[in-house]
Order: structure tokens, then sequence, then C-alpha cells
């Protein structure tokens, strides 16, 4: 079976891409595929390298407390694209916003604080029941 | 985990007892007085018997309302100087009402789109008396115009102002990322800041030459300081080449460098750091002017080394750092919120901050005396080994053609990123102790959260946005077009953009307006794959 596929990026304008660096290095590591996109990417652009790339998960990271706005744009987007690929996201996310980004429909909340190995198999877990499903 | 591990922070071994044979001869030359070069014992003669540290809280957020009653707050509660946070908008050059803006308008710091908003930041706040730090970077020529015109309306002389500018651009293409235009015209931008303030600004830094975020990205104290000085030499050179003379601006060059956790170590890249820049004045650069090689450096805390898991934990972390960046002999200080993990600090947690640096200055009679490591064996033998090491960096970095080219090439970042993984794998395999997190967690530490954060009010970006549709209708739209004009000639022409700016921000012009006029002349940069 081919390896899982996972698409990182960062959307909105922060920049802080220490954590998302670590988690696409580990994930690498780990038997991944990973498409990092970077800094400063439209949802938009996320979209459609989500479809472009057959990618089986999508991670974004956002520390600047834009989290649910831009989630929620992302999520819209996929929706109307009719691509059920499962977004997870990190971040400075306090508790209160984790329950609101998982109504909104985001498989997975890991805050700052969440174990390097933790976020790793959460992710791959997310792709390969991908993988079955298809 | 129970064993102390025999390397610092950055790798280098540590010996069981250092005695004077582990300090290599000629301490007394390396040292030499506090206040004279090279410095290493601190940048000024009576250091902190003279004058304490600034204590300098980065706060802002919201509207310039919100952020000036914020200010109000710290000053109220003994804070002795201004540290501006701007949102991410304002450093990206969008007015709030773009696009791109409205989720993040007023959310890491306050939204500035006019100089209006700037004077209004400052209400109350006499602007010869306060000196006032901006963390600004890609639009700093845009901000510090602005700024030139609030003091100008409060009636402050320019010679009056004191305070920085961080205007470091190199360092958002390594690793704080606010960057916007390639990196020439952006070198060329800072230049222009500091050519236009070392005639006009005699009591203001122009830029603040900073390793601190190389460090919060992932790298270790021995590559924050050669990426410093990397940057500073780029800076010297492009501003000597073209045709200031070194003595001319050195002395208002400013420098940041993170402290973290391991104490000893931080304070000996310090005192370092102050050396090596002391040399490379007058060895690489020729200064005649003592002050030319005197380094003096805001110390920010490490966000990084702050955990979500028993947050107050971090208030001891702080103490820890705020501790190390003292006794490195810093000018000013910062010290995190303890939940930074989570939110912008709360007035409790902002509070305690500030307090941290209150009871290391006037109870722990570290400040008592100059350089109190000074002379011990083990931290004279550190401060060499650093600088050894900084130094073997800072070669590696020219042999690929400087701070510029190495960014160019993505070599730096990718120095930054692999550090950044090594240190979370071991923090992963527990090989770096976090307490709470890989050492002595709490089994049951489920709930995380803090309580009583930081909620910022979600019709900040609305108000925001109307506050700037009516000073636009209210400005003259001719003066505004022709002040404008000339902002974009002398950017064309490679005048220093500095004068025409101050017009056209006094014409009501707004920040995103004058960045896209850089937008349009110097285009935009895409940062290359990182692999």
């Amino acid at each position: 079976m081919s390896p899982p596929r996972v698409l990182l990026a960062k959307p909105g304008l922060d920049g802080h891409d220490r954590g998302i660096k670590v988690i696409a290095m580990a994930l690498r590591d780990a038997g991944a595929e990973v498409v990092y996109l970077g800094l400063r990417r439209t949802v938009p652009e996320i979209v459609r390298s989500a479809i472009d790339d057959d990618v089986d998960v999508i991670g974004i990271s956002v520390l600047s407390g834009a989290h649910v706005a831009l989630a929620a744009d992302l999520l819209r987007a996929l929706d109307h694209e009719g691509l059920a690929v499962p977004v997870v996201i990190g971040g400075t996310i306090p508790e209160r916003d984790a329950a609101a980004l998982g109504d909104l429909g985001v498989a997975a909340v890991y805050p700052v604080g969440t174990g390097l190995h933790e976020v790793v198999a959460g992710v791959l877990q997310l792709a390969s029941r991908e993988r079955v499903q298809r | 985990m129970t064993e102390v591990r025999e390397t610092t922070d950055a790798g280098i071994p540590v010996r069981e007892i250092y005695t004077e044979h582990d300090v290599v001869p000629g301490l007394d030359e390396r040292l030499g007085r506090p206040g004279r070069p090279p410095f290493t014992r601190g940048p000024y003669p009576t250091m902190y018997r003279g004058q304490l540290w600034t204590m300098r809280q980065f706060a802002g957020f919201g509207s310039p309302e919100e952020a000036n009653e914020r200010f109000h707050f710290l000053l109220d509660r003994g804070q002795t100087a201004l540290s501006v946070a701007f949102d991410l908008p304002t450093q990206l050059g969008y007015d709030s009402d773009h696009p791109v803006a409205r989720p993040e308008v007023g959310r890491v710091g306050v939204a500035i789109d006019t100089a209006d908003d700037m004077a209004d930041l400052f209400s109350g706040l006499p602007l010869d008396r306060v000196s006032v730090n901006f963390t600004i970077n890609a639009t700093a020529p845009i901000i510090l115009a602005m700024y030139l015109v609030a003091a100008e309306r409060q009636g402050v002389a320019d010679e009056a102002l004191a305070g920085t500018l961080q205007n470091d651009i190199l360092k958002e293409f390594l690793a704080r990322k606010t960057f916007v235009f390639p990196p020439e015209p952006s070198m060329r931008l800072s230049c222009d800041v500091v050519e236009f303030a070392s005639g006009r600004l005699p009591r203001f830094n122009p830029i603040s030459i900073t390793g601190y975020h190389a460090r919060e990205a992932g790298c270790d104290a021995v590559q924050e300081l050669a990426f410093t000085l990397a940057s500073a030499i780029a800076y010297s050179q492009a501003l000597v080449a073209r045709g200031l003379p070194f003595d001319s601006f050195a002395p208002r060059l400013s420098f940041h460098f993170a402290t973290t956790m391991d104490l000893f170590e931080e304070a000996a890249k310090l005192r370092a750091a102050r050396r090596m820049w002391s040399r490379i004045a007058t060895e690489r650069f020729g200064a005649q002017d003592a002050n030319s090689g005197r380094l003096r450096f805001f110390s920010g805390n490490s966000g990084t080394t702050l955990t979500a898991q028993q947050p107050l934990n971090n208030i001891i972390r702080s103490t820890v750092q705020c501790l190390g960046a003292v006794l490195g002999g810093a000018q000013s200080i910062h010290v995190m919120g303890y939940d930074e993990a989570f939110e912008i600090p709360s007035e409790e947690a902002v509070t305690l901050s500030l307090r941290t640096q209150q009871i290391v200055a006037l109870e722990s009679g570290v400040p008592r005396t100059v350089d109190p490591l000074g002379g011990s064996y083990y931290v004279e033998a550190l401060t060499d080994e650093i600088e050894a090491r900084a130094n073997e960096v800072l070669s590696e970095i020219e042999a690929i053609g400087g701070a510029v080219s190495a960014l160019e090439r993505g070599v730096s970042q990718r120095w930054v990123a692999e550090s950044a993984y090594r240190i979370e794998r071991e923090i992963a395999e527990g090989i770096r102790p976090r307490v709470g997190v890989n050492v002595h967690a709490d089994p049951d530490d489920t709930a995380v959260e803090v309580p009583e954060l930081f909620a910022l009010d979600p019709s900040i970006a609305e108000r925001q946005i109307a506050r700037t549709a009516k000073r636009v209708a209210a400005r003259d739209q001719g003066a505004c077009v022709e002040t404008t004009a000339a902002v974009e000639a002398a950017a064309r022409t490679g005048t220093n953009v500095m004068p025409s700016l101050i017009d056209a921000v006094r014409a009501g012009a707004t920040l995103g307006e004058l960045a896209d006029v850089f937008r349009t002349v110097f285009g935009e940069f895409r940062e290359p794959h990182p692999w």
C-alpha cells in the first residue's frame, strides 16, 4: 500500500512555523508523504492542493488566535468541493475553542503542549482510516 | 529522569568541577573593565547600581484605545517603558478592512491603520518621557513615520524621542516570518530607517538586531549568537556601502537576545556577545568611537520553554530566565506571562511578570554589583567556549556569502528547523526534562485550562474598520494622492523613503496604501520550500 499522504499548511497571516515543520519532519520519519505548503496560504490554495495531491489528511497550524475563523473557512470550502478529507489543527488553542472546532467538523485539535508522538499517531490513524474507506 | 545532564542546552560538555586550570591565560584582557572594550563585564561602568534595567513588558491588542488602556495599566503598576505589539495585518501591511486581515485584526497586537490611530495609542502618554519599543519590521518605516507624526501632535521634538524600532528584516526571513518584500529591497528599507535616524533621532535605536526569534524557532544559544552577529555585520556593511561612516550609526545599533532556562549558559552567551561585537566593530569596521562596539541589548524570556501543563510552573521558569538576563547584563527585559501557552496574557499574568522583574531587582540583591559571575571558573570557561563555537558558525555563514546569502539559500532556516526537531524529539523521548510534561507529570492532568483567560472582544474588527473608513473619508484626498506618489518616486529612485513617508502619513495615507506602494515597486517575497 502506498504511504499515507498528509497536507500541511499555515493559513492566515501567522508566521510561527516551528511546530508545523517539526510535525512535518516527524511524519516523514514515520513513513508519511508530506506536502508542506508553507506560510500564508489561502483556503483556495489549500483546497486545490488537497485535490491535486490526493491527500488523506489536511493539517493546519495557527498560533495567532484566528483558528476558529480560518478552520471554518477551510471546512466550508472543502464541503463546497464535496471533499471529505479530515482536517486537524494545531496551535495556541484554548480549551473553550477546542469544542467549537469539533462542532465545526475538525477531526482533531492539538493545542500547544500536545506530545509529538500523540500528534503523529493521531494523524497517521486518521490517514489510514481514510485509505481504508476509499 | 533524575540524572543531571552533563552537557549544556547547546550541547557543550560540562566538567564536574572547574578550577583555574580551565581558564585560558589572558582573562584580564578578555574581561576588561565594565563600560570599556571589550565590554565582557557590561556595557556601562556602574551597571545596575547606576540604573536598573528597563522593565518593558510587550503588550498590545485590539484597537488603539484598548492597547492604550493596557499601557496605562502597566505604567500604573511600575513598568518603566512601553513595548508595542502590533497585529499581523499591521505587521504585514494590510489595513483592517482587507479580506485577509479580517480574522486577525487586533489579535496578536494592536491594529494601526493611520497616524490618527498612532496618536490615539499614545493618548495621555508623554512621548518625551516614555521610551517606546516597536516590534515592527517589514512595515517599520511606515510605523516610524506615524510615530513621528503622533509625537509632533503632542508637541514633542524628534530629539526627545527615546525607544527602539525592531526593524530587523533579516531575522524575519530566518525565523519570525513577517517579511513582505524580497530580501534586497527589504534590507534597503531597514537601512533607510537607520540612515534617517542616525541624523535625527539621537536617543532612538532605529534597529534591534535580533537572535531571539531564531532561538524561539528552535536554534541553540551558539547559533543564536552567530545569526545575530552575522546580521549585524550585514547591516553594517550595507550602511557603510551607502557611504555612512561606521561610527555615525553603530552607537545606535541595539540587540535583542533570548534568555532561556540554562542559566549559566545564557549569562555566558550574553557576556560573549558583548565581547564578540566589540571585536567585530574594531577589527572589521575600524571603529574609532568606543560607543560603536558597546553592545546593548533587550532580553526576552522564552515562550517556547513555557508549558501548557501545570502552567503555574511557568512563573518559576520565568524567574530563572529573568535572573539569567540580569546576570548577563541586559538593558531591558520582558518576562513572559505564565498563561501564554493559551492566550494573550491576562492582566493578572502580566502583573505577575512585572512583579517578577521587580522582585529580582529589589529583593534578590543580584543587581548590587557589576557582573557578579565575572571570574567564575565555570562561567569564564563557558563564555570562551561559546565565543569560539559562535565564531565557527559565523565563519560557516560567511563561507556561503554572509547572512543574506545564507537566508536566500535557506541554509540558516534549515539549521533552525533541524535543531527544533532535535529538541522536540529529546522532549518526546524524555532525554530533555520538562517538569510537568515528561517528568513529574500529573497522571490525571487532563484539564490544562488556566482559569480567567484573556478574551478578545469580537467586535474589534468592525469598530476598527469603521474608524478607518471615517478618517479616510475626512482626509484631503488631493494631498494624500500627491504625497503617496512622492513615496513611490522615492522607492523607485533609491532616495531615502522616510521624509516622503512622514508627509504621506501626515496627510492621512493608510498603512495598507503605503505598503501597497512598496508592493508595487518591490514585489512580494515567497519563501523557498524548506526541503
